[in-house]
């Protein structure tokens, strides 16, 4: 038997799990993350490097550019104002892309999913129209909404609406009858079940439809923007690979990939927060 | 004593394709109030059917369950329900999922946590308020369930093998709780399980149940109380009870 000096439960209480304080160095706690960072950070040195040194030397620098034309590039345009015009403008489409697509999407998953008939009905025109490649619509919002921004907008809105409305609705269908019953036993209506137990149950599926939806609200506004435009990181792509600007290309690229990382950050500490009452990681 | 729950012909299938499947058939049965009836049976007996009949969980295929002589005809919450699998809210802490009776009954936050800080007390969680039911043992989760149904203060339980799936000590424990709880509060109790003992341990009355609810044997139970499960098994009338039961399950397999 431990000395009750440890124990964090009530004195008296000896059944059930007892917790007890656990004291753990510096490196206990941070070692398995410090060490998966500094593998991470010497796995890009050592991309980095091994493609400056290709650069000219075995690949024609035409084809690949290099790390420190990139890098200067970057400086270049971050000097010159270039790079926020560019970025803003598409950072804002993908934003407002994603906010549209998610609200709209989750609002729908989570009403029609309620409503099962109407699920039935709707749901092979849904999936008809989920599987039609986006790309391919572009032409028609271009149409529909010329090639300002707002076309950018709905075209992401578009992606991530289906992949959002899609994990919404499975969560919600998958709620627990056991915990319905447990409402309705309590009294509960039907408002009491779809706030107190269809809202928080299918929550994981809305984060899930979140996550994967993220990296489809970059890649619609950068196609709108390839397709058709005269601003945004897209365009700045087409125009740099017009001028066979391969460093252009690569700075944009990286650009778009700093953006992707601190979106799924976001998208990380969203379902911390969310999904607290999972199983505790040891 | 007035009977408090009365089912008549109660019947209850359920369709698949063209098939019906039928749980339960005419089934009559009164249930004085203030008592404590234990339902015997073994597994898919139809048990669990009837439990959720008596809970307006489902709806009867035929016939109905009257409750003070009203036709029960959903849900009722002077009725509480332990069912056999937990239904705690994942999302919610122990604390929280006690409350949520009282949250939906629209109790104000105060009252709602004074009243669970006592059931949780009372079920020995305490220490345990703001734990996720994924974190608790089996046990622990049965106990928050008892303390959720509690907290509406029904007049009526039904139990569903509530401690069908705890280790023998714990069980022991939660039937002595159970007892003391009855004894204090007077509610009317149906309890369900597939094990003898525990029925004689705990009910006024038993009423074996045979396949698609047959009642195999109804009869009360005149051991004195308190029982104590240890003095009772070396009684000669709880030996004969038993034999008396389990010959009539075993009538009822034939």
């Amino acid at each position: 038997m431990s000395t009750t000096d440890d124990l964090l439960t009530p004195a008296g209480r000896q059944e059930g799990p007892v917790r007890v304080a656990l004291p753990r160095t510096w490196w206990q706690r941070h070692g398995s993350t410090t060490t998966v960072w500094s593998l991470r950070l010497a796995l890009l040195v050592l991309l980095l490097g091994f493609w400056q040194l290709a650069a000219d030397r075995w690949i024609d620098i035409t084809f690949i550019s290099k790390p420190s034309d990139i890098a200067e590039r970057l400086g270049e345009w971050a000097a010159d104002g270039t790079l926020w015009l560019h970025t803003w403008i598409t950072v804002q489409e993908i934003v407002y892309g994603f906010a549209l697509g998610a609200v709209t999407g989750a609002l729908a998953g989570f009403v029609l999913a309620s409503l099962s008939l109407v699920y039935r009905v709707l749901d092979p025109f849904v999936m008809a129209l989920y599987s039609i490649p986006k790309v391919a619509l572009a032409p028609l919002f271009i149409v529909w909404f010329g090639i300002e921004m707002h076309m950018k907008v709905l075209l992401a809105a578009a992606t991530v609406f289906f992949l959002v409305f899609l994990n919404t609705a499975a969560g919600v269908r998958d709620v627990d009858r056991g915990l319905v019953d447990a409402v309705r036993l309590m009294g509960g209506n039907r408002w009491h079940i779809a706030r107190k137990v269809v809202l928080p149950a299918s929550m994981t599926g809305v984060l899930t439809g979140l996550k994967v939806a993220i990296p489809y609200a970059l890649i619609g506004a950068v196609i709108g923007e390839l397709v058709a435009s005269n601003r945004g990181l897209g365009y700045l792509i087409n125009d740099a690979a017009a001028q066979f600007d391969t460093a252009g290309v690569f700075a944009t690229l990286v650009v778009l990939s700093v953006i992707a990382a601190v979106l799924n950050v976001v998208v990380g500490l969203l379902g911390k927060r969310v999904n607290r009452w999972k199983p505790i990681d040891e | 004593m007035t009977a408090l729950l009365h089912t008549s012909g109660l019947t209850k299938r359920f369709a698949k394709d063209d098939v019906a499947t039928v749980a339960l058939r005419d089934f009559t049965l009164s249930i004085e109030e203030g008592s404590f009836v234990a339902v015997l049976g073994r597994s898919g007996c139809g048990k669990s059917t009837l439990l959720n009949l008596l809970a307006g969980l489902t709806e009867p295929s035929e016939g109905e369950v009257r409750y003070k002589d009203r036709p029960l005809s959903g849900p009722d919450t002077e009725i509480g329900y332990l069912t056999q699998s937990d239904t705690l809210m994942p999302w919610r802490g122990v604390q929280r999922n006690v409350e949520m009776p009282l949250e939906i009954r629209g109790v104000p936050s105060a009252e709602r946590r004074r009243v669970a800080a006592g059931l949780i007390e009372r079920v020995g969680l305490a220490g345990f308020e703001h734990h996720y039911p994924r974190e608790l043992s089996g046990g622990m989760r049965r106990r928050a369930s008892l303390a959720r149904m509690l907290a509406a203060d029904p007049a009526t339980l039904l139990m569903d093998e509530p401690f069908g799936a705890l280790d023998a000590q714990l069980r022991r424990e939660l039937q002595e709780e159970l007892l003391r709880l009855w004894a204090e509060g007077g509610q009317t109790v149906v309890f369900v399980t597939h094990d003898i003992e525990e029925a004689l341990l705990l009910g006024d009355r038993v009423v074996v149940l045979g396949p698609i609810g047959t009642i195999l044997l109804d009869r009360a139970v005149e051991l004195p109380r308190p029982r104590s499960a240890d003095a009772l098994r070396v009684d000669p009338a709880f030996v004969a009870l038993h034999t008396e039961l389990a010959a009539a399950l075993r009538e009822g397999a034939r």
